[in-house]
Formats: C-alpha cells, sequence, structure tokens
C-alpha cells in the first residue's frame, strides 16, 4: 500500500476515529471443522445508522491492511486511514449517507485474534499453534461482528484485492445479507503466478534463523525475512510500466555506481525503504497465515463443486467489478471470468476495466472516474431497495 | 433522445428484459429502465461509456459484444437491440444467431446504403459515398458492411428470421427528429429498423 497521506485533514474529512474491538467467547466453526475461539475483531465504523439500518455497508481490507480505512485517531495524527480518497463525508462512500464499518480480520495482527495473540489454554502467543484459518473463515468472524452490531442487510460489501475476495466469499457465504458487492482489482482464486509471489515471501520469512519456527515473540523477530517479503509484495503491486515512471534507473544520491553492494539505485532504496517500515507494525507469522489463506482461496472449489457459476447460483447481490489495466497481479482476465459466471447465473453485474498505470495499487489511488463510479453505483442500489 | 431511439423504445413492451449491445452512454436503456420499468444490461467496448453507464445507474459490462453475448443462457432476455452497429460487425450471420439465442426477439437497426444521396453520389460523383449517417472515408471507416434495407430482407429470408416489424426512417437535426418513410423505404429512408424473431415454424422442426 502507498502513501498517499497528501490531504488535509481539514477538509472533507469523517475526522477523528476510534478503533473499536469485538470479543466473542463462544467458539466458531471453521471450515476445517475446527471448533476455534474466544475470537475478538477490530473494527471501525463512521456515520450513522438509519432507523431501517438499511444503509449499512462493510468494507473488506487487502492483505496488510487494517480497520483503519479512514479519518484521523487524534489530533496530532499526520497520516489518515488508508482509503481516505475514498471514505468520508459528500466521497464515494458517503459517510454523511451510510452507516460504514471496516472489519479487520483474524489470522492479522491489528487488533484482531491471530497468531500474535495469546492462547487462553497456555498464556502465551499461539504462533503457530494457530489455526489454518481461510477467507471463509475470516467472514465468518464477520459475520458475528455485523450480528453484533444489529445489521441483518449489507447495501453493499465493498473490497479490493484480499478484501474483494472476502467480499466475494461474503456474498456467496451469506446470500440473504448482501445485497450489492463492490470488487476491485480482485479474484475468485489465486494463479500460479501470485501463489508463487507468496511462496517466495513465505520463504523469506522461513528463512530467517529468527523466525524460529514461529516462536520469535519474546526474542529478535524475523524482521529481515518479514522485509524482504513486503518487498516482493511491492515489486507485485507495482507494473513495469509504473516503476520506469517512478524510478527507472535513476540512482540514489549518487552520480555513479559504487561498485560495491551497498544501494545504487532509487528502487532499490524505495523497496528497503517499504520493508523497513512494514516490520515495525506487521506480524511475520500473520503474513504467513494470510497469504496462505490467500492461496487457499478458491471460490469455485469451495462453494460451487469447482464451478463459478454454480457458486454463483444462490448469489442475490448485484455487482460492480472493477480491474485494471496493468495490474498483473490479478490481471483483467481474472475478473472477466467471475463476470462471466455471474452472467450464466443470472446476477446483475458490470464490469469496467480502467486504464491505469499504476499496477494493482491503482485501486488505492485517487482517480475520478472510479471514485464517482463507486459513489453512483451505492446511490443507485441504495435508492432501489 | 435519438430519433431511431425513439421508435426502438416505443417497440419495446414494459417490463421486459432488455440486452443493449454497443449500448454507449446508455441513453436508451436509461430511458427503459426508468420509463418502461425494463431490467436492462447493457454491453459497450469503451470504458469511457461503460463509466458513464454505471454512473447512471445502468449495469453495463465493458466488452466486445461479438464474445459477451455468448455467455448468456438462451431466451435470457425478451428484446437484444443493435442499434446502428450491425455495419461494423465482421461476422453478422453469427452474431445475430447469437443474439436470437440469447433474445426472444431483436430489434436492428443499421444506415441504409441505397438512400439516394449515396445512390447519387456513387452514380454522379463515381466515389464511395460520404454522408451524414456514414460520415468517414473509406480510408478510415468503421463501417466494414454496406447494408441496404432490401438486403436486410433478404438476410432476414436467408436465416428463417420472421420480421415482425419493419420502418424505415429519415432523420434532421444530428439524428434528433426525424420521419417516419412508408413510401419507397429503400430509397429515402436514412435507417432501416427491423423487429426480428426466429420463425416459429421452423423452431417447431429443430
Amino acid at each position: 500500500m502507498n502513501d498517499y497521506s497528501k490531504f488535509n485533514k481539514n477538509e472533507n474529512s469523517v475526522g477523528i476515529v476510534k478503533k473499536k474491538q469485538a470479543a466473542f467467547s463462544d467458539k466458531i466453526k471453521l471450515e476445517s471443522g475446527m471448533l476455534f475461539g474466544p475470537i475478538s475483531i477490530a473494527y471501525e465504523t463512521y456515520g450513522t445508522l438509519n432507523s431501517d439500518k438499511s444503509n449499512a455497508i462493510l468494507i473488506l481490507h487487502a492483505l496488510t491492511g487494517d480497520s483503519h480505512v479512514a479519518g484521523y485517531y487524534n489530533e496530532k495524527d499526520i497520516k489518515p486511514g488508508w482509503w481516505e480518497f475514498m471514505v468520508g463525508p459528500r466521497k464515494g462512500v458517503d459517510t454523511d449517507k451510510y452507516f460504514i464499518i471496516c472489519s479487520n480480520i483474524i489470522g492479522g495482527c491489528m487488533g484482531s485474534t491471530g497468531p500474535g495473540s495469546i492462547n487462553p489454554e497456555t498464556s502465551g502467543p499461539y504462533a503457530t499453534k494457530f489455526p489454518l484459518v481461510t477467507l471463509g473463515d475470516m467472514v465468518t468472524a464477520q459475520k458475528k461482528l455485523i450480528e453484533y452490531l444489529g445489521i441483518e442487510k449489507l447495501l453493499a460489501v465493498v473490497g479490493g484485492s484480499l478484501g474483494g475476495m472476502q467480499a466475494l466469499a461474503w456474498s456467496v457465504k451469506y446470500p440473504k445479507t448482501v445485497l450489492s458487492a463492490i470488487l476491485l482489482a480482485t479474484t475468485a482464486r489465486h494463479s500460479a503466478l501470485a501463489i508463487a509471489f507468496n511462496e517466495v515471501s513465505r520463504q523469506a520469512i522461513m528463512a530467517d534463523p529468527s523466525w524460529n519456527n514461529g516462536h520469535y515473540y519474546d526474542k529478535k523477530k524475523p524482521n529481515a525475512g518479514l522485509a524482504v517479503a513486503r518487498m516482493i509484495g511491492h515489486i507485485t503491486y507495482l507494473s513495469d510500466e509504473s516503476m520506469r515512471k517512478k524510478f527507472g534507473r535513476k540512482l540514489q544520491d549518487k552520480n555513479n555506481f559504487s561498485f560495491n553492494f551497498n544501494t545504487d539505485f532509487q528502487v532499490e532504496n524505495y523497496l528497503h525503504y517499504q520493508g523497513k517500515k512494514f516490520v515495525e507494525r506487521f506480524d511475520a507469522n500473520s503474513f504467513l497465515y494470510i497469504t496462505k489463506a490467500a492461496d487457499y482461496f478458491d471460490l469455485a472449489k469451495e462453494y460451487g463443486k469447482n464451478s463459478l457459476v454454480m457458486a454463483f447460483s444462490k448469489v442475490l447481490a448485484k455487482f460492480l467489478v472493477i480491474s485494471f489495466t496493468s495490474d498483473w497481479l490479478y490481471p483483467t482476465y481474472q475478473s472477466k471470468l467471475m463476470v462471466k459466471a455471474m452472467k450464466k447465473s443470472g446476477l446483475d453485474v458490470s464490469f469496467c476495466e480502467i486504464k491505469a498505470d499504476w499496477g494493482h495499487d491503482a485501486f488505492l489511488l485517487p482517480s475520478e472516474r472510479f471514485i464517482e463510479m463507486i459513489k453512483n453505483f451505492l446511490k443507485n442500489t441504495y435508492r432501489e431497495i | 433522445m435519438r430519433y431511431d431511439l425513439e421508435i426502438i423504445a416505443s417497440w419495446i413492451e414494459e417490463n421486459s428484459k432488455v440486452l443493449g449491445l454497443g449500448c454507449g452512454e446508455g441513453d436508451i436503456l436509461y430511458f427503459l429502465k426508468n420509463k418502461k420499468n425494463s431490467a436492462i444490461t447493457g454491453i459497450e467496448i469503451d470504458e469511457s461509456k461503460v463509466a458513464v453507464c454505471i454512473e447512471k445507474g445502468l449495469s453495463v459490462l465493458q466488452g466486445d459484444i461479438n464474445e459477451e453475448v455468448l455467455d448468456y443462457p438462451p431466451n435470457s432476455f425478451d428484446y437484444v437491440i443493435l442499434s446502428r452497429t450491425l455495419q461494423q460487425i465482421y461476422n453478422p450471420l453469427e452474431l445475430i444467431n447469437s443474439i436470437l439465442k440469447i433474445g426472444k426477439k431483436a430489434i436492428v437497426s443499421f444506415p441504409n446504403f441505397s438512400h439516394w444521396t449515396i445512390r447519387t453520389q456513387l452514380m454522379f460523383l463515381g466515389r464511395a459515398p460520404v454522408s451524414n449517417q456514414l460520415p468517414s472515408e473509406w480510408y478510415n471507416t468503421p463501417n466494414i458492411r454496406v447494408i441496404t434495407i432490401k438486403d436486410f430482407r433478404k438476410f432476414a429470408r436467408k436465416l428463417n428470421l420472421h420480421i415482425l416489424k419493419e420502418t424505415a426512417i429519415n432523420t434532421q437535426n444530428n439524428d434528433r427528429t426525424g420521419k417516419i418513410v412508408k413510401l419507397f423505404a429503400n430509397i429515402r429512408g436514412s435507417y432501416g429498423i427491423f423487429l426480428i424473431e426466429k420463425n416459429k415454424a421452423s423452431r417447431r422442426f429443430i
């Protein structure tokens, strides 16, 4: 995810927000059949739920995101939530009109139960004793949160990348709850290419001696491995075009090569910086768990006996699917495969491939067309219910 | 709305399921959705036009009509509209067949190549005709098929289609206004509009 904290917090922002947590003492049934609990989920809400509870929108975040989708935590906070340009008063997802919930995922490390949480049975961190939760399990946990908030119907579930995969799973698992879904730069299952990048990232973490089979919480953390994993991720979020425009072959603070293995190129410096920043906020085990869940996710296999059309057969939601031309992680053809299956299932679906040079990351960057499309899709869906 | 689209809209019954191929910015689909309570879907290849449609609240897919029509189950729509696009289609036979598989009826409109202005240009100037309806030069026109109203009737017979309605129109003011042409339609009409379906009799034998 990029740093796009160029927005002035005084103008048109949802303002000061608070991270909340919902705890559930009873166990949830995982897709593996195992019962797991207790769990807690971090979330944030903005706007006001109307009297007939018909204006709730659930936003789902990408791999390393969190529930902080918009606004600031306090007056001194300089960095807004990760989708500040999209979520706020009169913005694409309008906090004046809708009640917006952004939920974190179990398995993560941003306030929900994950491998770094304390296992009540041992009083130590779960580490790799944490169960391998699937995307469907993450959604099961989110459904508990929505019920806890007293919401029966979601006007829309919205997500990009891994968030889009959660939104897909939501629409299939809970067809009566989800009235519409906005799927951005996402896929119904990972390609070999996506799995390959994830596996290299995981290997980087597990090859770090500090990883210690996942038991590092009271020791030195596998930061070197996690930083490399993040660097690999960043390459997949960009594109040849965006890297050429952003860095080219420009050198970092020098005019000639150093003729050693120090940083020469700007692109190297950028990746190092991203890696270094990432390890301050993310848990290596969570990275392993979430990428594995993403690789396992296969909507057709899990919910449609290997047929996407069958997976969508009970779905009632209408869809807006958006892909980006330069996204090579989840290329347009993967969105089109979903759209094709939706058409065959007789679903109401709109699809647009937006021209953008910024690769997979494009859904995190402001563009007027992108914002207007989402704004009006929500407006029309809200009017039609 | 364009005059030819007004005619097409008038042919569509209320509460129908309608697919608009090459729907542009969705003018007719917007009308049908809001005035005739139609359940509409559009297909358009141009990204910016698709965006405009979605912003209007229309369900529109970005894609190539020749491919997109293949995904729908049979008889998914009451009407499939192919307005002013047939002349740009590489394989009209295949497309019309696909359309009448997924739609119970189809409405097809096209610029009439035997309009008198076109005939006279070819006859007296000896040049590839350029008209209001077909404004491009031979080297940059997207229109790769020349169709006349008479030719379309013959085409329908060949495909064993039933022509339920046909109208020739003559338009003015950038097609905003127009008139229905009754006499000498193949000479005086600038556009032909046809409502077609598969021949019921032949369907029975399939």
